[in-house]
């Protein structure tokens, strides 16, 4: 069995085309298939149809930056047309030169993007602190406000009067011409998003959505991120509000509707969340829809609202779930966990050895409960630390806090010398130091191999920008990324399963997804949390065995567990806390043998 | 002028204060921030004036029809925007369906009532320059739903039954309260309180179809800035909204003011985003 596999990963050739599953659903084909439509188009001849499809190709510029918010990182950003309509005045003010000397169209579309970037980010940013509901609302009202202004402001945008749009020069002056021209635009926005979508960037902002508690412990910052994503989305809502001036040659408050900005959060869903080719679909169905079926015009607000419900109701995944294929496919039957050293060997190798982590007079208390009352704890490298204790003495905190979840009121913790800032958890992964949750926190829309690569974030080199151009060191990331995930899979004993959906496995594999994910860091201390809940005695067995080895190539574990067997079995060092304090600690053996633990924690 | 800023700035202001504790009503039992609460607003002006101006009904039964007509609506919100998405309510999935049934009442409303604000009829004919019954009125509607939720949450069997289940749900349902009936029962006191906003200010705001993200939005700041389910706040929160709204309307204009007031809001809810009233603090891991 182990050999067949071994086999199957040496000739790439032979892997099924579906066992590496891209971010991009079913690959680049079914994007080359609708380009050469899109550019076979004009042989219809009909202008109408340009229009339509220029229409299409506008709308898609801004919702595949928007799709990155809203799709990949689940952020409610409904009000994006007031982007579009910045974009839209920007470009037409600047061009028709009201305010400074007449600009060329080309270089007034730069400057909305510019303009349309910190717009971008600045409605963005409540996003950070305020709960989903009121981040929507908040969008909710900068669209009317930006219409109101642009009511307001006469002298500069024509109020209610209008202002003319900018005029693109030949040969983009005619209907098929400025189709070209936007098509170009909408290809280059496919690219740039899809290449966010599958980079490291991408999984990041899906993990937030997701798993944002895991995110931050794989240390993703969500607001460097966010900025990032708000930026780019900025700008391309402002490059396809100069487009749309552009086609509608007069541009007016009232061509802004609400409905637009409908039609754009719409898509997205339509499409499916965390896919690219998707919302793609979604904004084109939804352009075509209301010139299809020519009296449901004045009806499109109560159909796309209609629309929204059934598919939050009924089809959540969207089109991106029901063009997925690789979905139902069966998984292997009668599995199992097969840890392989080896490949941990191959992954961590032998790293130096890290300097203790310290904890000295921790005190933490939530209101009047004491739940840390002054611990001392030290862990060190290449040693599996258990740490037991009945319910509520204060395990899960001590490993909250060492994780940067929890802020305490007292005490100090330091990795050697250098003191870890509390309350800081996006900052542990830096430092090396991964955990596991008590209850997995995976993405269950990704699978298997993406859930385990986002644990390898804060490795990645490339910035943003080198991500969004997929330049070389981009490609070497992932394919770094890739290669040690599949590593890490192997090594928890589920490579088999790397190309699923996360959310078909049991809870058992989810465990040693999440140590994987952990590996990915190559950890100086790694943190598990009730690792063995709900396994069976075998896989117990297998994991008490995993964790060895990897105390073994010099990473330091402290192991947070209930079950004494695997503790006494696996642990060189145990401490014993009750009611937040160290009741008792030292080699197994003693621990076991002491008469406070024996009457408050292990019965007779 | 300071008697006309004072008149508009209350009436809108306990418009907006009712709107405020519609939110606050719906979010109490189901944990659901829904955009629906604008839109029972704008339901409560276009039923007033469809039952009294073309239907030619008099107040005593066009007021209980309304607020009927409007409790029915919250029902079948619950039913089909709240009920079916409470399960996973960390998703926020919720901020989606409310706000589909909210587009649909208003497009519903659009199409059948027509897209003109019409007038809203004189309910009284009582008061006139600054004492004119559009001003008082809404104020007085405030005063009573106040006073009535007071008296529901205090001293009745049934209010305590619903701070039971708005404190914890699931001690409540362990100790056998209808939870759901209870939900079901907020969402239609949550219609009448809605339309009972837009039925006092009617005359003010006219039957338009178009008011329902308005109200959603300027009634929504009362809760953020008095903290969800702080029903006190809400209308603080909501009278000095009005005020401060009207003020700046009388001062700078109307643009402005709005300009105004979404930038004082953005800043204040950025800077305090439990509400100056409220605060929570939820575990995470």
């Amino acid at each position: 069995m182990a050999s067949a596999d071994h086999g199957a990963a040496a000739m790439p050739g032979a892997v099924p085309a579906t066992r590496r599953k891209p971010l991009l659903p079913g690959g680049l084909l079914p994007f080359l298939l609708l380009l050469a439509l899109a550019i076979a188009l004009p042989l219809t001849g009909n202008e109408y149809w340009a229009l339509i499809a220029t229409r299409a190709a506008i709308y898609w510029v801004l919702v595949a930056g928007l799709n990155l918010i809203v799709g990949f990182a689940g952020q409610l950003a409904i009000g994006y047309v007031a982007l579009l309509t910045l974009g839209a005045y920007t470009t037409s003010v600047l061009a028709a030169g009201n305010v400074l000397p007449e600009m060329p169209p080309f270089l007034a579309l730069a400057c909305a993007a510019a303009v349309g970037a910190v717009a971008g980010l600045v409605v963005g940013l409540p996003a950070l602190r305020l709960r989903t509901f009121y981040f929507a609302m908040t969008t909710l009202g900068f669209a009317t406000i930006v219409t109101q202004v642009a009511l307001a402001w006469q002298e500069v945008t024509g109020g209610g009067i209008g202002i003319s749009g900018p005029y693109f020069p030949a040969p983009f002056d005619n209907a098929w011409g400025f189709y070209y021209l936007c098509l170009g635009f909408a290809v280059i926005a496919t690219l740039l998003a899809g290449n966010v979508g599958r980079s490291r960037f991408g999984r990041a902002l899906i993990a937030i959505r997701d798993a944002e508690v895991a995110a931050e412990a794989a240390g993703i910052s969500k607001p460097a991120l966010l900025a990032c994503v708000f930026l780019f989305a900025g700008a391309m809502a402002a490059v396809a509000g100069g487009l749309f001036a552009g086609l509608q040659t007069y541009i007016t408050p009232e061509a802004f509707t609400f409905e637009l900005s409908l039609l754009f959060f719409i898509a997205v869903l339509i499409g499916g969340r965390g896919s690219v080719l998707g919302p793609l679909l979604g904004t084109v169905l939804l352009t075509l829809l209301p010139e299809i079926a020519a009296p449901l015009a004045a009806w499109s607000t109560l159909l796309y609202a209609v629309m929204l419900l059934a598919i939050v109701l009924a089809v959540p995944g969207g089109i991106a779930a029901l063009i997925d294929m690789g979905r139902r496919r069966r998984l292997p039957a009668d599995r199992a966990i097969l840890p392989r050293p080896a490949a941990l060997g191959a992954l961590l190798g032998q790293r130096p050895a890290a300097p203790p982590l310290r904890l000295r007079g921790i005190a933490l208390h939530f209101g009047g409960l004491r739940a840390i009352d002054g611990l001392d704890l030290v862990l060190r490298p290449g040693e599996v630390h258990g740490l037991i204790g009945p319910n509520g003495s204060g395990k899960t905190t001590t490993l909250n806090v060492i994780s940067g979840y929890y802020q305490p009121q007292q005490g100090s913790l330091a990795l050697g010398e250098a003191p870890l800032a509390m309350g800081r958890p996006e900052s542990r992964a830096g430092q090396g130091i991964a955990r596991t949750f008590q209850t997995p926190r995976i993405i269950g829309e990704a699978t298997v191999l993406q859930n385990v690569m986002i644990g390898g974030t804060v490795a990645g080199h490339a910035t943003f920008a080198e991500a969004m151009l997929w330049l070389p060191r981009q490609a070497a990331d992932e394919a770094r990324l890739e290669a040690d995930a599949r590593l890490a899979l192997q090594a928890v004993g589920l490579e088999a399963l790397a190309g699923f959906r996360a959310d078909r496995l049991q809870h058992s594999e989810l465990r040693f997804v999440e140590i994987a994910r952990a590996l990915m860091l190559r950890p100086a201390y790694l943190l598990l949390d009730e690792p063995a809940a709900g396994l069976s005695a075998e896989e117990i067995r297998r994991l008490g065995q995993l964790i060895r080895e990897i105390s073994a190539h010099g990473t330091g574990v402290l192991l947070v567990e209930h079950h004494a067997d695997l503790i006494f079995d696996i642990c060189g060092h145990v401490t014993v806390l009750n009611l937040g304090r160290v009741l008792a600690e030292g080699r197994p053996a003693e621990v076991r043998a002491h008469k406070e633990v024996i009457s408050a924690y292990l019965g007779a | 002028m300071l008697a006309s800023i004072l008149a508009t700035g209350l009436a809108m202001g306990a418009v907006y204060a009712l709107i405020g504790i519609t939110y606050n009503t719906m979010f109490a039992t189901s944990r659901v921030m829904s955009f629906t609460a604008g839109q029972l607003g704008m339901l409560g002006g276009v039923f007033g004036s469809l039952l009294m101006l073309r239907w030619g009904l008099p107040l005593v039964v066009a007021l209980p029809l309304t607020l009927l007509a409007a409790a029915l609506v919250g029902v079948v919100t619950e039913f089909v925007a709240v009920r079916p998405v409470l399960r996973s309510l960390e998703q926020h999935l919720y901020v989606l369906t409310t706000l589909a049934v909210a587009l649909i009442i208003q497009q519903t409303t659009a199409i059948e009532w027509g897209t003109e604000p019409a007038p809203f009829p004189r309910l009284l004919g009582l008061g006139e320059g600054v004492w004119h019954e559009k001003y008082w009125l809404p104020v007085v509607a405030c005063a009573i739903t106040i006073g009535g939720l007071e008296y529901l949450y205090r001293r009745t069997l049934l209010g305590h039954a619903f701070i039971a289940v708005a404190e914890d749900n699931y001690a409540a349902r362990a100790l056998g309260l209808p939870e759901r009936n209870l939900r079901i029962g907020s969402y239609a006191l949550a219609g009448a309180i809605g339309a009972l906003a837009g039925f006092a200010g009617g005359q003010l705001l006219l039957a338009f179809f178009a008011n329902g993200p308005l109200l959603n939005f300027y009634g929504f700041i009362p809760v953020a800035l008095g903290g969800l389910g702080n029903n006190r706040g809400a209308v603080i929160g909501g009278l000095a909204l009005g005020l401060f709204q009207q003020a700046a309307n009388f001062t700078v204009g109307g643009i402005f003011s709005s300009v105004a007031v979404f930038t004082l809001f953005i800043i204040v809810l950025l800077a305090a985003p439990q509400g100056l009233f409220g605060a929570t603090a939820s575990r995470r891991v």
